[in-house]
This record gives structure tokens, sequence and C-alpha cells, in this order.
């Protein structure tokens, strides 16, 4: 697409896309960071991943500020509002992805005073679908790839059988031994808000699929046209 | 949908220049339509061709129909005069008579013999400038001179003067360029109640303006009409890529 005749509007849009792609990559070291800490019981890095969640919610709020100044300012239309609509939907699902992995860090702290669990380390696998959604629907709406898009919204039911799975697993071990159920109902909380960072993800695509589209998103229309991967 | 008027095949040329090539739009009954598009685009002279004031252009040359309410203005039976009471005009710049503000008003319906006696022409005149909205601001001094009212009054009385005659259609040629924020917005309030009782055609520069005002836009492009569709998907989701490029500034 062309370049707008006023520089500026074209320098705040890509602005918006810049704050959106950093709180994008911080999140994603901060879910990877809060795996981590539940996984090897580390409280020092829990804490960073908590300090650090304020830095999150301050780009949102700049995301806030510039878009409100771009639709007061431009009085954008078209795919020009569709995505400054766009990122005022992501920067919010973005803050709370932002705010799952902070809980996945609080119950790190919990879980480093209770023995060591070895189906902590299922989250890994649970967070690997998760992590690559939110990459890429970030990505998807910064290339307007409206295949990319689809692609994360049909990664969900992955997620959702993979938790699922998991869910199983942590109760039986629950029935199995009773002294299992402090530990278990940590992680069950942890993998729940994992599952989370999913749908949100699964949100994000569908903000991308309506600036594209111009459209809506219709589950009914998009549930049997997978795209290939 | 009914059209008011209905706009088939339209060519316009200017001596050899065209102007207009195969342009067809329907006009909504009771709905504002806005044209919309770059300098020289056409949206202008197409309003023109909607109540023939191409006629009076040298070497204006119509092709096509303009059916209002089915019948073509362009057929050789149809009197001008007549027309353009029907098809009304307000222009850019607010271009009241120099006399009075009552006999403003007053001048069409005397031309056209629209009353019996003074106090019918009274009430036609006071309906218009209600409808105008300008009646509360003028009832106590009629007999002043138009010209001494501000430029945003002037033009609601060239409004209330186009009412006066009882058209069915209202083309207004950028209504608000020389008004103030305002007064604008008294003018496009007023458009929003006209449209109860009349169809109307807008040609606007200012695009948030055409998309507060119209239900239907109209974007021109070198003669061509590009896209007309419902005014808020016209402006959420262009079908077109020379309209998106326009509507978010990105045309040149």
């Amino acid at each position: 697409m062309n370049n707008h005749i006023v520089k500026a509007y074209d320098d705040e849009l890509k602005a918006l896309h810049s704050l959106i792609r950093h709180m994008g990559e911080l999140t994603f070291e901060q879910i990877s960071k809060a795996t981590q800490s539940i996984i090897e019981c580390d409280a020092v890095l829990a804490r960073e991943v908590i300090d650090r969640d304020h830095e999150i919610n301050l780009l949102e709020t700049k995301v806030d500020d510039l878009a409100i100044r771009i639709l007061a300012l431009r009085q954008p239309v078209a795919s020009d509002l569709r995505t400054v609509v766009a990122a005022l939907k992501i920067s919010n699902q973005v803050e709370r992805i932002a705010d799952y992995a902070t809980n996945i860090a609080k119950f790190a702290l919990i879980l480093k005073d209770m023995p060591l669990f070895p189906e902590v380390k299922g989250l890994s696998t649970l967070v690997q679908i998760p992590m690559r959604m939110i990459k890429d629907a970030l990505k998807a709406f910064e290339l307007s790839d409206l295949n990319l898009a689809l692609q994360v919204w049909h990664m969900d039911r992955e997620v959702d059988v993979l938790y699922q799975a998991y869910l199983h697993k942590i109760f039986s071990e629950m029935i199995e031994d009773p002294k299992n159920v402090g530990p278990c109902t940590q992680l069950l909380f942890a993998a729940k808000n994992i599952e989370r960072i999913g749908d949100q993800s699964q949100n994000i695509a569908e903000a991308v699929y309506t600036m594209i589209t111009g459209k809506p998103f219709k589950e009914s229309d998009n549930v049997k046209n997978e795209p290939k991967i | 949908m009914t059209f008011k008027m209905d706009v088939k095949q339209l060519n316009l040329f200017y001596g050899d220049k065209q102007a207009l090539f195969n342009v067809n739009l329907g006009l909504p009954a009771l709905q504002t339509t806005a044209l919309i598009g770059p300098s020289g685009c056409g949206k202008s002279s197409f309003l023109k061709c909607l109540n023939r004031m191409n006629d009076i252009v040298l070497q204006a040359h119509v092709e096509g129909q303009v059916l209002l309410d089915g019948q073509d203005i362009y057929a050789p039976s149809v009197d001008v005069v007549s027309l353009r009471t029907k098809v009304g005009m307000v222009f850019q710049k607010p271009n009241p008579f120099p006399r009075s503000i009552y006999e403003n008003v007053a001048y069409g319906p005397r031309i056209h013999r629209l009353f019996k006696t003074k106090s019918e022409l009274d009430q036609i005149v006071e309906k218009s400038l209600v409808r105008a909205g300008l009646w509360g601001e003028v009832k106590d001094r009629l007999p002043q001179p138009a010209m001494r009212l501000s430029g945003g009054q002037q033009q609601r009385l060239c409004i209330a003067r186009a009412i006066a005659v009882n058209p069915e259609v209202i083309l207004m040629d950028e209504p608000c360029s020389a008004l103030d924020p305002i007064a604008t917005a008294k003018v496009e309030e007023l458009i929003d109640e006209l449209r109860e009782k009349f169809t109307i055609v807008i040609v606007t520069h200012n695009l948030q303006q055409a998309a507060r005002v119209s239900q239907q836009t109209a974007f021109f492009h070198s003669g061509y009409l590009v896209e007309a569709r419902e005014t808020g998907a016209l402006f959420t989701t262009p079908h077109d890529e020379r309209t998106q490029g326009y509507i978010t500034g990105r045309y040149g």
C-alpha cells in the first residue's frame, strides 16, 4: 500500500506497530521465564517476572494514548481505522497474556515451598503452542497476514487437547496420593493460565482477521477452512 | 430500494473533452448521497447534470439518462424551469439576493406563483425559515437586508430559499466550505433534518462531513464513478483500491 501524503501519519502508525511488537516480545519473554521459574523452582526468576509486569502495563497505556491521538488528530478511515482499532484490542489482549505469565510466576513462588513434583515438567510442553500462537498472531498483525492469523486461530484446538490430557494426568496423581493435592492444585492453576494464553492469542488472531477483511470473525465460516501450515 | 433519481450510462462532454464516463448511480429517496473525489474528478459536473445546470455551459453535451421518478429530465418535453423547482440547488458560497431576508425566501414562490394571498406567502416564508433552522434568529428582522446576516445564516437562508418552492431533491455544492465549524455543524444538522422531506445530494471535499451527513457515498475519479456504497461501509471497508487510497490520504 502507498504511503500517506502526510508522512507524520505513517510515522504514527509505524510507532503503533512498534509498540505492539515490543509488548509482544516482552510478553513472550515473560511467559518463557515464568514457565522456567515454575519448572526449576527459581524464585528469583519468578520475582523478576512479577516485577517486570508493570513494563507491559505501561506499554499498553502508551498504545492507548497513541491510538487515541491518531483517532483524534488523523480521523482514520478504512484500513487505517481498522488497524488502530485492532491495535487497541490487541494491546489489551497482550496485557492480559502478560498477567497470565505473572500468575504463573506467582504459582512458582508457592510451589517452591512444596516437594518437587515431576509433572511440573509437563508445563514446558503445554506452553509451547500458546507461545508460538502469540508470536505468530502478532506477526500476522504486523504483516497483515490473513493466512497466518487463521493458522493461529486453529492452533488453539491443539492447546485444548494438550490441556485436557495434562489435567487428566494431574487428576490421576491427586487420586493416587492425597499428598499430591497441594502441588497439583498449583499446577492446575498454572496450566489453566497457559491454556488462557492460547485463548487470548486466538482472540488476537480474530482481531487481525477483522482488521484485514473488515468483517467480524465468524467461527462457522472458518472452522472448516483450516489453512495449510 | 426506491431511487428518487436514477442516472444511467451518463456521459458528459465539454466540447471534445469528456468529463464523465458511463456513470450509473441511483439516488435513494429521502436519503443524502455524498459525492467525493479529488478536484477535477467530475463530481460537481455530475451534480450539475441532475438539474441540467450544464445546459447553460457552452458546448456542454450530455448522453445517457437522468431519471427523476422514472422520467428522463433530458427528454425534449421537459420544462427546465419547472425541473429546477423540483431539483433545487445550494451553492458553495452563500449567495443571497441583495434584498430583505423575507424577499429572498419569497422570491421563488412569487416566480412560480405558489400562493394566492399575502398570508399564504407569509406562511411559506415562515415554514421555509423554520425548516432551515433560521426562523428563531431572523423572525424579528425579516425586512432587514439579507446581506447583514452572518455567512452561516446566509447559507441557511439560501437553503430556506431553495426549499420555499417545495423541491423534491436538493443539490448542494460544497455548502459548508465557506463556513466556520459552528455554522457548518448547524448546516449539517439541518441536512439531517431535511432528509425527512427531501432527497439530498451533496458535493463535499470534507470526507468527515460526507461520513457524518450521508447515507450513501459515491467516489469519483477522473470522470469515472469508482464506487458508490452505504457510507459506513465505504469508509470502513472500501472495495476499490483507489477509494481506499483517497479516503485514507494515500492518494497522489
